[in-house]
């Protein structure tokens, strides 16, 4: 009888738990429908209506989880903007995350392409060798690959490069930097002379040199006396290294921290030190709201927009493809005013509009030194076949021209160590 | 029956239970599996509001959803199998080894290596005969460093292979500094795409077959060689009791450099495999954390090379059935990881209630005189 009983009431809960689910179903039902469609209505109404988007289907590949990191975050932010300014319903979005830069990469890539799939975009630079595998495989399907190096001279028309010239952007927290240090000089906290500035390196890799060199010089543009430290990880994202490295420089007497990634290592660092400092990608107020000055960061929507419209319309996607300011690809973070020096707002206004006009380049020779010499000629490696052998002349009319997609490529090539930076590789 | 049995008897007794028929150990097993879906079910609902027999058929889905899901199935069944494999003579020696991570790792590096150097220099075949070799080797002498330390010195195993993971983890990170390209960037990318010089040939028009084929053959094998051999029966020997094993003329520290050295061999096949056969490239993160769930693979199989098959089914499954279901639902990937944790703590837990008999305290006896 007991037994019995026991079984009825296994049964008896098996039965609630099913039924309990068809009824979440049921109530879930029209509000799931609901949204997406209204979504799609205010999209069509607020876009371009002759682009047809209703046979565009995205894959996206994410090296981490957008919960877990906020690189992949911070293309997750842009996959959900873009599908609400296009009015893509939930079902033309596919976004797979935790792909690891191997062979699984191409696989997801390949089933992203079975699924229906027109347009494919990976978040990580290991990706791109699997993606251009993908793209081999698959050639009327547009494969996306950002931070990459290979599309231009790849031969994959279905293949393309794009980042952003956010140098430009790092030049910018530089300069609100400087306004900063500028401020303690003033104030007599430090002197001139100890305007010393600590960053956080990924690797030592193109990428991150040519950010610390710009944020450098956007700092020295505003206080000429400035030096700065740089201090590598090696690694994209370890909170806690990055947080022991920017306690290291802060005890190398650095007075202001920035840094090359995105992890809180480094501003909850800063917060605890009481040292001012100056993030990328997200803005770090809430970890720091008496530290935190300002960030840098890239916004993928224009990119992600430009490469679904193309898509859509049957054009062609750059091959390579380099977003600025006008383009809305590079932006700064809400300014701290609590932290920020006086006139910082007004200074980056006006440095910004220099960058729109075209009059500002971020590499001009004659803001910088390279052993005490002025720069005149440098081959950069841009055509990367993994001969390590530098081919390109990058000096032209007077400043280094960095991400230059006309006749080079969109990922930073500018990999000078300048007089003012320290920079220690220990491996 | 018993009269004096009310105050010394705690309140749950557990009894070693080695008479299970094997019709009820499956039963156990099959109503555990369910009773993890129902309370997955529950969480599923509370949680996301999503119908959960969606979950589950999205769930089948990452797996058996297109033909490509399938091989990739099997090729991830295949790579976690031929760590499992690996690891299992040891373990069968009551030798803890958790340096399969390393291991494998090691025979990654020693594969990089000779298609970096030789890939466009040498006769194919004699690259891919030089690659098995030294992959082998290098994947062995990180089996019997620890070994030998073991068999000479007794040094605690666990520990020492352990720290060898690292160890190789390192050497893996100062090659890739070496190998990457472009400079700086931390990643090596495809070694030879273009000529693929020291790529596993494909079978067939399919990239994973050969992979398969060779796992498949590794649990064979296996299964003789721990079965039939004499080799297999002197581990099993020095597993129960190192003593007995001493006294019938077993030579304990031979047979645990032999088992290592064989356990790490495997492995560095396993890294082959992974570099060769499958990625084409190295990174730390290559084993990408196999070598501990082979451990599980090993031991929810009690050891059977056979049944290893179906537990790295059961894994493979749910890893792949974790992400499908992340991607299509847009949950958070620990959802996903949290209903995989419950399904796999279900399945550990019948292996218990198989063992073991839970003796109550029981008020049963009153209820038998009634």
């Amino acid at each position: 009888m007991k037994k019995a009983l026991k079984v009825i009431a296994l049964v008896l809960a098996l039965a609630m738990v099913f039924a309990f689910a068809a009824c979440k179903n049921n109530d879930n039902d029209p509000t799931d429908s609901a949204t997406p469609s209204g979504a799609t209505e205010a999209g069509t109404q607020g876009t371009a209506t002759d682009v047809d988007y209703s046979k565009i289907k995205v894959g996206f590949i994410f090296l981490h989880a957008p919960t877990d990191s906020t690189y992949d975050k911070n293309f997750q932010n842009a996959v959900d903007a873009v599908q609400k300014k296009l009015g893509l319903k939930d079902d033309q979005i596919i976004v797979r995350s935790n792909i690891e830069e191997n062979a699984n990469c191409q696989n997801t890539a390949m089933e992203l392409v079975d699924e229906g799939c027109n347009v494919i975009f990976a978040d990580s630079f290991g990706h791109e060798s699997y993606m251009m595998e993908a793209a081999k495989e698959a050639p009327n399907v547009q494969f996306c690959h950002a931070t990459g190096t290979h599309a231009k001279t790849a031969g994959l028309k279905n293949f393309h490069n794009a980042f952003a010239s956010i140098y430009e952007g790092r030049y910018l927290a530089g300069v609100a930097a400087g306004m900063k240090l500028n401020e303690m000089i003033d104030s007599g906290k430090i002197t001139a002379d100890k305007a010393k500035m600590g960053y956080v390196g990924a690797f030592p890799y193109a990428e991150v040199i040519s950010g610390f060199t710009s944020f450098y010089l956007g700092a020295k543009s505003v206080c000429p006396s400035v030096t700065m430290e740089v201090k590598y990880t090696n690694s994209w994202f370890d909170e806690t290294a990055e947080k022991t490295q920017a306690i290291a420089l802060i005890d190398d007497g650095c007075v202001l921290i920035s840094q090359h990634a995105d992890s809180p290592g480094a501003p909850r660092a800063c917060e605890e030190k009481g040292v001012p400092n100056v993030a990328y990608n997200v803005s770090t107020i809430d970890m720091g709201p008496n530290t935190a000055i300002i960030s840098s960061k890239i916004d993928w929507t224009p990119y992600m927009e430009l490469m679904i419209t193309s898509v859509a319309k049957g054009e062609e996607i750059p091959a390579d493809w380099c977003g600025g300011i006008a383009e809305g690809s590079v932006q700064l973070t809400e300014l701290n005013t609590a932290v920020a020096a006086k006139g910082t707002q007004e200074k980056l206004d006006e440095v910004m509009k220099q960058f729109k006009e075209g009059t500002l380049h971020v590499f001009d020779t004659n803001t910088f030194t390279v052993n005490g010499q002025k720069l005149t000629t440098y081959l950069a490696d841009v055509i990367d076949e993994g001969d390590f052998k530098p081919e390109t002349e990058a000096i032209k009319g007077g400043y280094f021209d960095e991400s230059d997609v006309a006749d080079k490529r969109s990922a930073p090539y500018f990999d000078i160590i300048i007089d003012g930076i320290t920079a220690v590789v220990e491996k | 029956m018993s009269k004096n049995t009310t105050h010394s008897e705690p309140l749950i007794r557990l009894s070693k239970n080695d008479s299970v028929p094997m019709w009820k150990g499956w039963l156990i097993r099959i109503a555990a599996v369910v009773a993890a879906f129902i309370v997955c079910a529950f969480i599923i609902v509370s949680v996301t509001d999503l119908n959960p027999i969606e979950v589950y058929a999205a769930m089948i889905k990452g797996s058996f959803g297109s033909v490509r899901k399938f091989w990739i199935l099997l090729q991830n069944i295949a790579m976690l199998l031929c760590i499992a494999l690996a690891v299992t003579p040891a373990y069968k020696m009551k030798f803890w080894n958790i340096g399969a991570e390393g291991q494998v790792l090691m025979g990654g590096i020693a594969t990089a290596a000779c298609m970096i150097w030789f890939g466009d220099k040498m006769n194919p075949v004699l690259l891919i005969i030089l690659m098995a070799v030294v992959s082998c080797v290098a994947g062995a002498i990180w089996g019997l460093i620890p070994a030998v330390f073991k068999a000479n010195f007794n040094t605690n195993e666990t520990l020492f292979t352990l720290m060898m993971n690292y160890v190789a983890m390192q050497i893996a990170s100062y090659c890739v500094c070496f190998w990457e390209n472009p400079k700086g960037s931390n990643s090596v990318g495809i070694i030879n795409a273009q000529t693929q010089g020291g790529w596993l040939p494909t079978i067939g028009g399919q990239k994973y077959l050969l992979n398969i084929l060779i796992v498949l053959f590794l649990t064979i094998f296996m299964y003789i060689y721990l079965k039939y051999s004499k080799h297999g029966y002197e581990i099993s020997v020095v597993g129960e009791s190192e003593n007995t094993a001493r006294y019938i003329g077993i030579n304990v520290k031979k047979v645990i450099l032999r088992t290592m050295a064989l356990s790490g061999a495997m492995c560095g096949i396993a890294g082959l495999l992974l570099v060769s056969g499958t990625n084409h490239t190295i990174s730390s993160e290559t084993t990408g954390g196999r070598g501990f769930t082979a451990i599980m693979v090993s031991w929810l199989a009690k050891f059977n090379p056979f049944v290893m098959i179906l537990t790295s089914f059961l894994i493979v499954f749910l890893d792949r059935g974790a992400s499908e279901i992340a991607t299509r639902f847009r949950l958070d990937e620990s959802m996903a990881d949290i209903l995989t944790g419950i399904i796999l703590f279900f399945i550990i837990a019948s292996e218990f209630f198989i063992n073991y008999k839970i003796n109550f305290r029981s008020k049963k006896k009153k209820g038998v005189n009634e």
